[in-house]
């Protein structure tokens, strides 16, 4: 066990200092926002165990070590929001909004932005408040707003899972392919996560398919 | 004189009960802290995972992250499929879904996660393609087959998979579906 967190620690220390090719999902993509609140990892979108919904899932300052997890928090300054395209010309229709404050996850929508673009205004009120739930909780804190929408925030295990540390041997030259039985890069690790579970029939889109995307933003 | 104040009074029970009945309407606290605040400061984007990391050169990184999917094909279209025969040596042709390198990163250039509402959502399963992303959906092959995997999937046997075929905890069977953590 020692020895793998060790090997984690390697890992992050070379996402870190390398320079060569990074494919981590989307952890740390970018100089802006690396190491920050709104650097996102992964964007999941699924149906609910109940068919009638879809799932939205967003992870956030992704790496982190049970130490660092415990003490992480969300950011007040920082909006996470999934955009949704309902006609096919990837421009968003809706949005759900996630803005974090005072200990609780306020999640807005599915709403017509205010704006399309990069920036964003918190459109409305709350559909489902959620407190977010601690990194010592035993189980889950969910809520359920009046429109039927459920909402969880906090720290999860991070549920992506690949072989970075080979892929980085091949792509520098040091390996030629993969190794028989792989080693998950990220089996350890943590997230901020914020899951929505919304109706389906909240959706405008007639055509039976959406387009999603996540994008975060922070305040002036 | 009387009747008029009678009906104020009755107009302010009115109000009061409407106002309390809204605010019982929602799972919000009365007043809302956020309503209307401005984010303005890009921050950071994605739909499909990966692309970013893959195909974006170190340069445009930022650029990608601030560019709205509807012109991103125009933008990154013709960068992206020089970076994926620059990982193919030269030898791109196609890949198990049909597609020419111009095809496929006109596909990937626009980052947006298409997601079906009437069934199963999957990134890619053998039989659905591209209706939504599951927490199990083995991403990176289903990537790395479509990358270096040539129009059957064969070539490149020691690049098409990296071996981890699942996470490293097991998802719950209901909400929030991810596993606790470490």
């Amino acid at each position: 066990m020692k020895n793998s967190k060790l090997i984690i620690a390697c890992a992050l220390a070379a996402l870190t200092l390398g320079g060569g090719i990074l494919w981590a999902s989307d952890h740390a993509d970018a100089p802006k926002v690396t190491g920050k609140s709104t650097d996102i990892t992964d964007l999941y979108v699924f149906q609910g165990a109940n068919t009638n919904n879809l799932v939205f899932v967003g992870n956030v300052q992704g790496l982190m070590s049970p130490a660092t997890t415990a003490t992480a928090t969300f950011d007040e300054n920082t909006m996470i929001e999934f955009k949704i395209d309902d006609n096919g010309d990837n421009v968003e229709d809706q949005v759900i909004q996630c803005v974090y404050k005072g200990g609780q996850m306020y999640i807005y929508g599915p709403v017509k932005p205010a704006q399309t673009g990069l920036a964003a205004t918190v459109v409305g009120t709350a559909s489902v408040v959620v407190p977010v739930t601690p990194y010592s909780a035993t189980t889950p804190i969910t809520a359920t707003g009046s429109t039927g929408i459920t909402a969880f925030a906090g720290p999860r295990d991070d549920p992506f899972f690949f072989d970075l540390n080979q892929f980085h041997k091949i792509t520098g030259g040091t390996a030629t392919g993969f190794l028989p039985t792989g080693n998950d890069t990220f089996a350890g690790t943590n997230v901020m996560s914020v899951v929505v579970e919304v109706p389906k029939s909240m959706f405008t889109s007639t055509t039976g398919k959406i387009g999603v995307w996540m994008q975060t933003h922070q305040k002036m | 004189m009387k009747k008029n104040i009678i009906t104020l009074l009755s107009f302010c029970a009115l109000t009061a009960a409407l106002s309390s009945c809204s605010k019982n309407n929602n799972n919000a606290t009365p007043t809302d802290p956020n309503t209307g605040a401005v984010f303005a400061v890009t921050g950071d984007q994605v739909g499909r995972p990966g692309i970013a990391t893959v195909f974006v050169g170190a340069a445009d990184k930022d650029t990608f992250n601030a560019t709205i999917p509807s012109v991103m094909s125009a933008a990154f279209q013709s960068k992206f499929v020089t970076q994926l025969q620059a990982y193919n040596g030269g030898a791109y042709t196609s890949n198990i879904l049909g597609l020419n390198a111009s095809a496929f990163m006109g596909v990937l250039s626009t980052d947006v996660l298409n997601v079906s509402l009437t069934g199963k959502t999957t990134y890619y399963d053998g039989t659905n393609v591209l209706t939504g992303r599951a927490l199990n959906d083995d991403v990176i092959d289903v990537s790395l087959t479509l990358i270096f995997g040539g129009p059957n999937g064969t070539s490149n046997p020691g690049l098409t998979s990296d071996h981890v075929n699942a996470n490293d905890k097991a998802f719950l069977t209901v909400f929030p579906y991810e596993a606790a953590p470490w």
